[in-house]
């Protein structure tokens, strides 16, 4: 069974292109709008999406996405209603891969055999639990990898040669490149560092590699676009979507127009 | 030692199903220098030269056990005393842990300390080791919690730290911690962080449980110099429960010895409250696996409690494994039980108690008067309770 994480990066390796990969909390501001977004994104330049399971507690997220995740869980957003929100996307879309991102506690309440189960099931590609470092991940790995699920895991640049080795044995799908040591949303990637260290990771792995956390703005993503598979940008696209307007999912689609016209 | 109680957690911090390092990926690599640091200095008779040397001449230990004769006449049961932990230097237990971890960091080389605090006495504990050391050091605390401690708050200034407010969710110490975790992910290079509880990712829990257990080794050997026996019964509070495992680890495999740790019952287990292990599931958070306040969706619930210091959803994963193995018992008083258990011992033994062993005075208000006057009750009065008069007066109407 292929996995449209694979099918996309097959298919934008000939075309020679980095995919643009965009991050919306699910359920934010509301179940309504944030569904228009998430519809909206593919035909705005999206080419993998990660939607964010909300959670109370988002220790790896800046004031963006804690913000978001809290105008969620307040306008009643919750696991079920993430899935179902996956469920009406593929209704018409069955390209476009999707990502949930989030941290272990949801997941686990939900019982990890059945997240893995209804989430692929709903559509789902790939999951990226920010808190379930290799050390503690096996709990879920044994059901995803039996789901066709990707559990993709993180790269980031206090990752040490040593490390890779814990960390490159269960990854698939793709690497996601944490490109500063610090929060979502925070002060932009040192590129060149990135550059390197990216480089020097390829010669351990043929994942596809993306690079996320501080990627900003259309010229951020044309710096990085030639040193990694895909880019990530999610607190940028999320201010668009946070501030009270007469159409969010005008003003977020425009905005990933301007990235997807930088790749 | 076969079949010890002592040996948890195993050498990936798991304390059966509980602990771990549920962390994201840029601070594994800290975790685990933090882990290759600890195992070296625990072997160092040098490093645990200095930690005695300050805890003695610093700190000013050990602390005294006091036989309270005015509660055990009172209570009319059991011999009750009291591990005077409230007379340390900066007037908790929290110090037992600061010192250790600030003399690992200086082995480390790292320059900048940070640390959470909920009710102000670790981050006090916290700021006094950094001014004493010379390091810099920032104190994360709930927006709610700095007005509800303003002495502590004014006391950390003093000693030199910076205070940061943290304003997300309700402005606590797990919002607290939250934001020294997302302060140390950015500053991962020169940062130690000072975690005041036995939670967090491994090795935290058990490292601080170490640093603590110096309560439970020496209110062991003062009580067979005094007694000649061991106390039939352990009494501690328990927030994320620092001082509850330093006194209980040294006895966990004295089976004669029944151990009660005390979570904060707030308005009522049917109401708010911050007991974690009477009203929570297990689950994930804060780096480990642990019993928590939340909802079936697992979204974390905000505790309360009138102490601040007990006011945190969850609880350090030992405790959580001591409370499925049965070898203690939990159990939880309320705010108001709380307040009486502070009123009676302020009256009583002329000590004023932090809120925090206030709980655990109540709940020996309740167990004493049951037990024979030949037993002997320990409980741990882990903190002295000037930080707290304002909370207190307020509770009962007056003005100051």
């Amino acid at each position: 069974m292929t996995n449209r994480i694979d099918t996309v990066f097959a298919a934008l390796k000939k075309e020679g292109r980095a995919a643009l990969v965009t991050f919306i909390t699910a359920g934010d501001p509301n179940a309504t709008k944030s569904l228009e977004v998430l519809k909206a994104l593919p035909a705005a330049g999206a080419d993998i999406i990660e939607l964010g399971m909300p959670f109370t507690d988002p220790m790896a997220d800046g004031p963006t996405i804690q913000a978001s995740a809290l105008r969620a869980l307040t306008g009643g957003a919750d696991m079920h209603k993430t899935l179902q929100m996956v469920r009406d996307f593929r209704a018409d879309n069955t390209t476009t891969p999707i990502v949930l991102m989030g941290y272990a506690n949801p997941c686990f309440q939900y019982g990890f055999e059945k997240f893995a189960s209804d989430a692929a099931q709903a559509g789902v590609d790939g999951l990226i639990i920010v808190d379930l470092p290799p050390e503690e991940d096996d709990a879920l790995l044994v059901y995803t990898t039996p789901a066709n699920l990707h559990l993709i895991k993180l790269v980031t640049p206090t990752t040490t040669e040593d490390r890779l080795k814990a960390i490159l044995p269960k990854a698939s799908g793709f690497l996601y490149y944490v490109s500063i040591t610090g929060i979502t949303g925070a002060a932009s990637a040192n590129f060149p560092a990135v550059k390197k260290h990216i480089e020097s990771i390829r010669k351990h792995t043929g994942l596809p590699i993306a690079a996320g956390f501080g990627i900003k703005t259309p010229g951020d993503v044309a710096a990085f676009k030639s040193a990694v598979d895909a880019v990530v940008v999610g607190s940028a696209i999320i201010d668009r979507i946070g501030v009270e307007k007469v159409s969010v999912a005008n003003d977020a689609t425009a905005f990933v127009k301007t990235l997807r016209a930088a790749l | 030692m076969q079949n010890s109680l002592k040996q948890q957690p195993d050498e990936r911090g798991h304390f059966g199903p509980y602990g771990g390092r549920y962390v994201a990926e840029t601070l594994m690599p800290l975790i685990l220098e933090v882990e290759k640091a600890w195992n070296a200095a625990k072997k160092d008779p040098k490093y645990w030269a200095q930690y005695d040397e300050l805890q003695r001449d610093y700190v000013g230990r050990p602390s005294p056990l006091y036989f309270a004769e005015p509660t055990t006449k009172k209570l009319g049961g059991a011999k009750v005393y009291f591990k005077r932990d409230e007379l340390n230097h900066t007037g908790s237990h929290k110090i037992n842990n600061t010192i250790g971890q600030i003399l690992l960091a200086m082995r480390m080389g790292k320059t900048r300390i940070i640390a959470e605090t909920g009710a102000g006495q670790h981050g006090v504990a916290t700021a006094t080791v950094c001014a004493r050391f010379g390091l810099p050091c920032t104190v994360f605390m709930g927006a709610t919690d700095i007005e509800r401690q303003k002495p502590n708050v004014f006391r950390m200034k003093l000693l030199g730290a910076e205070v940061r407010p943290v304003t997300s969710g309700a402005g606590t110490l797990k919002d607290a911690m939250n934001e020294a975790l997302r302060d140390w992910v950015t500053n991962v290079h020169d940062t130690f962080y000072i975690i005041g509880t036995v939670a967090g990712p491994h090795p935290y829990p058990s490292m601080v449980r170490d640093f603590q257990s110096i309560i439970g080794r020496e209110t062991r050997a003062q009580m067979l110099e005094r007694e000649g026996r061991l106390p039939d019964l352990l009494v501690a509070c328990i927030g994320g429960g620092s001082n509850a495992m330093g006194l209980f680890h040294p006895f966990l495999d004295d089976a004669s010895v029944k151990i009660m740790g005390v979570e904060a019952g707030g308005y009522g287990l049917d109401k708010s409250h911050a007991a974690s292990l009477n009203g929570g599931r297990p689950g994930i958070l804060h780096g480990n696996m642990t019993y928590l306040l939340q909802n079936t969706d697992g979204q974390i619930e905000e505790g309360h409690s009138i102490s601040a210091g007990l006011d945190y959803p969850g609880i350090g994963p030992e405790h959580a494994w001591l409370h499925d193995q049965k070898r203690a018992q939990y159990v939880s008083i309320t705010d108001e039980e709380a307040l009486e258990g502070f009123k009676e011992c302020t009256r009583l033994e002329g000590i004023i108690p932090a809120l925090e062993p206030a709980h655990a005075y109540a709940q020996v208000m309740k167990v004493a008067p049951k037990m024979k006057p030949s037993d002997i009750i320990v409980m741990n009065m882990c903190g002295r309770g000037d930080k707290d008069i304002f909370t207190v007066a307020e509770k009962f109407g007056v003005k100051l």
